[in-house]
């Protein structure tokens, strides 16, 4: 069995395979809206390797980090806008 | 995590952008003569897009021949690093988690890849909605596909080899509806016959993907659910019909990735980066191969980065032995365009109310009113948003005619350290220009 790390996503506690990406793990939490548009629309990750911008979440206080690029480390702490 | 300001700056005589098959490919050619080469990858582990570091299957085999051949004590790495400006001749600035990292070169190969094209139609910007590729870079990242229904749609090779990844990881793929004629996949499919191991290939994919229906000629109209995507509907000639999904996945085969040549003012022509046939662009110390020359698969690619890779570590024969190889292999990419391009009724899939501009929500609509780019950017801020007009960008192109606007640095979205950097080592320009993010 892969190695779990635990991550927190949105203030929930959330076991996952080390290596995992941060936008993965997001999915897998079953919460598919990642960012509000500007218009206030629900957007979740669409080209999965960091070219458009529609997976980015708070990792760690960084704003705006694209969470398909980003693997999840033990104790990270992940903020959605859903 | 502490930030630095500023990552250590490296120095190297060959520097190579993008770890995929055609950088890596540089790499170890340029190797042979040099003693050693910088690599500048986005990614955490190298591989590019088709040797993407999979959870469930571990490091490609393919990938893994190539590293054992580059000595770690010979090549400089740099993971999670985003080239985002090039401030003066022979120096580029590289956002890492680190901060920004200045790197000067002598000699630099753009290996920068492709990306999917995506073109809107109602629902495109549903949750679930994903590219082909997109998705596959999802599961390989981790996110768990058993059981889920997945639709399939859009155009390229790329389609199928992505389903027959997604039903091998347990995946239930419902359909692939390809937007190619059926004349020109059959012409495709009989030009592989000079190909015996594309042939060979061909038939593993057909063999792996059996059940799985195949629609050519056949597009998605629009995507329906309230949040997430729930079916898709689908047009085949006359018939239109919905179905079921959990994912939508769907791209218009691929586009290189021209921004840092464009950066660096590389010549551009048809949508590639020019090359001469030793792999050099307009520019005379900077090299490209892969994708970025035109979208031609992994062969091609490999060719291309290891004769870029000898001709700037100074090997001519080294290079001069691949030519012929590669050009065989460039016949390919020209059929691929052929076979995949776009038919003229993608165009009228979107509405005016359909966004086109995901990161500024500008729909086609308000886009209308605009002759050109220019106009539209500044009146709309369609392209204005992170992506830089990456997604959009070659939506408009299709949709509406325009050609893109010029790149600027920031090349993308930037922390402010980076820019302060940039503009640092910008001599003479002035800082006001890097900060408008």
């Amino acid at each position: 069995m892969a190695e779990k790390v635990t991550i927190l996503i949105d203030g929930t506690v959330h076991e996952v395979e080390c290596g995992t990406t941060v936008a993965a793990a997001v999915l897998n939490a079953g919460r598919s809206l990642f960012r509000r548009s500007v218009t206030g629309a629900g957007r979740g990750p669409l080209c999965g390797m960091g070219i458009c911008y529609e997976c980015r979440v708070e990792i760690d206080g960084v704003l705006h980090s694209r969470s398909c690029l980003v693997p999840c480390r033990s104790g990270m702490e992940v903020r959605t806008d859903g | 995590m502490a930030e630095r300001l500023m990552g250590d700056s490296v120095e190297s005589d060959i520097c190579i952008i993008g770890a995929g098959p055609a950088g890596l490919s540089a790499a170890v050619a340029a190797l042979e003569r040099a003693s050693s080469v910088t690599v500048v990858d986005e990614n955490v582990h190298p591989g590019g897009q088709i040797w993407r570091h999979d959870q469930i299957k571990g490091e490609n085999p393919e990938l893994r021949v190539l590293m054992n051949r580059l000595p770690r004590e010979r090549v400089n790495l740099i993971s999670s690093a985003t080239v985002i400006a090039a401030p003066a001749k022979g120096r580029l600035i590289a956002e890492t988690p680190h901060g920004a990292t200045p790197i000067s070169y002598q000699r630099l190969i753009l290996a920068t890849g492709a990306r999917e094209r995506f073109l809107p139609f109602p629902g495109w910007t549903l949750q679930n909605v994903t590219g082909v590729g997109g998705l596959q870079a999802l599961v390989k990242g981790g996110l768990k596909i058993a059981d889920q229904r997945i639709v399939i749609a859009g155009s390229g090779p790329l389609l199928l080899a992505v389903a027959a990844y997604l039903k091998q990881v347990g995946a239930r793929v419902v359909l692939i509806a390809e937007q190619a004629p059926r004349r020109r996949l059959i012409r495709f499919g009989l030009s592989l016959f000079s190909n015996p191991a594309r042939l060979g290939q061909a038939l593993t994919l057909k063999r792996q993907l059996s059940g799985i229906p195949y629609l050519t000629d056949c597009y998605p109209v629009a995507a329906d659910g309230e949040d997430k995507v729930r079916r898709v509907i689908l047009q085949q000639g006359a018939k239109i019909w919905q179905v079921e999904c959990d994912y939508f996945a769907c791209s218009f085969h691929l586009l290189p990735n021209l921004e840092l040549a464009s950066l660096l003012n590389c010549g551009i022509e048809a949508g590639r980066v020019v090359v001469d046939n030793s792999q050099r662009t307009s520019e005379p110390d900077i090299y490209s191969a892969g994708e970025a020359t035109g979208v031609g698969g992994l062969e091609l690619s490999i060719l291309e980065g290891r004769i870029a890779g000898y001709m700037a570590s100074g090997n001519l024969p080294g290079a001069a032995r691949l030519f012929r190889r590669r050009d065989r292999a460039r016949r390919f990419a020209r059929l691929l365009d052929q076979t995949f391009a776009s038919t003229a009724v993608l165009r009228e899939l979107p509405s005016d109310q359909t966004i086109v501009c995901r990161c500024e929500d500008v729909a086609l609509g308000s886009l209308r009113e605009h002759r050109s780019w220019k106009a539209a950017k500044l009146q709309s801020r369609c392209g204005m948003g992170p992506c830089q007009g990456r997604i959009c960008g070659p939506a408009v192109e299709m949709l509406l005619g325009w050609q893109p606007d010029s790149v600027r640095p920031p090349a993308l979205a930037a922390r402010l350290d980076t820019l302060l950097l940039t503009a640092e080592l910008a001599e003479g320009q002035n800082t006001q220009e890097w900060s408008k993010e």
